[in-house]
């Protein structure tokens, strides 16, 4: 049965309003729960965001992950967090979210000028 | 906000080679091109795998067997990559799905053609891939950062396809009589088609202005058309076998080969859904999705059953 749902994606949070709201995903309620993933290249690194995939539940989404993501031993270690459950920052805040960071140049080691007989800092 | 200057910041953006992220506000239009324009290329790897499904239970080896299995595993991994860049925008997998399923949307004309032999799978990986690298490497520079990163996956992957496919022909064109002669039909069948890859020329084609002043597409259809006809007629001679236009010819003055006018009606009577193979290629992705229905349900099933056994524990 087909149905109009809001559904909440990775990045999507409140972007069909700004764009007029006629985005409306129409999605059959029988549809998969949609997934993020994230891969950890090798030993000692950050997981990092690859993609999304559909899966009934966590296990069949890391069965996915891997087929779908790592072919090519791209991965030693599989993260999946259901799409609903990220929030994101919303990018018209970014200036009051990022630029009160941008005036304090102080917090870098570079605003110092030191005499150059300061050795070892 | 206004939208003009939405637009003037979204435009300033673009220009400033800045990528544009789901969240960010987009016009409607850049919207609904890049939706149409990425489920379109999905459908077009998933539909692609059927051409060449059609030769894994007879590859004439173990070797490329495997080999063509390993590809058409690819094409389903880039039709996935591509689908969940375009939900970024908003649209539903399932609605994308039923687009296909009623025509709504289109995919890539190119897998309305039959593989008659072997020999079309050397030719689909050496022309067709490489038609589809071609557009796909400016696409890695695309300004909507989900299709960027997927395109980046996708080339990275497509390059064995392509390598395979010569590697394909060149065996056969070293072979017997019976082995060139195949060889040579399969690329005479595959030529043209390949070129219509590409789209309409570029006085046809009425996106592809809007497209390049939003950076979704770099270069025009007959840019990377004549890209791809220059690399091909160097690559045919170490095959040894010739391409079927008595027009190509090396300009050195344009220091581009000039090649003879392509056949738009068959272009376009393709599209309309008059290919060879069109009915078939739909009918076989209904049957896999309808007959896949009860999986679907019975996985959907399971997880809720787990799920609540869970939360009554």
């Amino acid at each position: 049965m087909d149905h109009t749902i809001k559904m909440n994606r990775y990045g999507d949070y409140g972007d069909r309003e700004a764009a007029g709201g006629q985005q409306e995903a129409k999605a059959n309620a029988n549809e998969w729960p949609l997934w993020e993933v994230f891969i950890r290249s090798k030993q000692g690194l950050d997981h990092k965001h690859v993609g999304s995939l559909h899966a009934a539940d966590a296990q069949m989404a890391i069965e996915n992950a891997r087929d779908v993501y790592t072919r090519r031993m791209e991965g030693v270690s599989i993260w999946v967090v259901e799409s609903k459950h990220i929030h994101a920052s919303n990018p018209d805040e970014a200036e009051s979210m990022y630029d009160p960071a941008s005036d304090k140049v102080y917090r870098h080691p570079t605003f110092y000028d030191l005499p150059d007989e300061v050795k070892h800092m | 906000m206004a939208i003009a200057p939405l637009e003037a910041r979204f435009q300033e953006k673009i220009d400033r080679d800045i990528k544009i992220e789901p969240k960010d506000w987009m016009p409607p239009a850049y919207r609904q091109t890049l939706i149409r324009q990425i489920s379109q290329h999905a459908h077009s790897e998933i539909v692609g795998m059927l051409p060449e499904g059609n030769w894994i239970t007879r590859a004439p080896s173990l070797k490329r067997k495997a080999i063509l299995m390993a590809k058409v595993q690819d094409e389903a991994g880039h039709g996935l990559y591509l689908y969940s860049a375009a939900e970024t925008l908003g649209i539903s997998r399932d609605e994308m799905i039923t687009q296909l399923h009623t025509g709504k949307a289109k995919y890539s004309s190119i897998f309305n053609y039959p593989t008659l032999s072997w020999a079309d799978m050397g030719a689909i990986g050496w022309l067709v891939d490489g038609a589809a690298i071609m557009n796909q490497v400016p696409l890695c520079r695309t300004s909507y950062g989900p299709y960027s990163r997927a395109m980046i996956r996708v080339c990275k992957e497509e390059s064995f396809h392509q390598r395979q496919g010569f590697d394909t022909l060149l065996v056969l064109s070293k072979g017997t009589d019976a082995q060139k002669a195949m060889c040579q039909d399969a690329i005479n069948r595959w030529w043209w088609p390949s070129l219509m890859m590409f789209g309409p020329p570029d006085d046809e084609s009425p996106n592809t202005q809007q497209s390049m002043q939003w950076k979704i597409k770099r270069f025009t259809n007959d840019e990377l058309r004549q890209r791809f006809v220059d690399v091909i007629a160097e690559q045919i001679k170490l095959l040894g076998m010739t391409l079927p236009d008595p027009d190509l010819r090396w300009n050195e003055e344009r220091k581009h080969y000039d090649f003879g006018a392509i056949n738009w009606d068959e272009f376009w009577q393709v599209l309309k859904g008059n290919g060879p193979c069109n009915q078939q290629r739909l009918d076989a992705r209904r049957k896999a999705w309808d007959d896949g229905a009860w999986v679907r349900d019975a996985a959907k099933a399971y997880a809720n059953k787990v799920r609540l056994k869970k939360e009554v524990a």
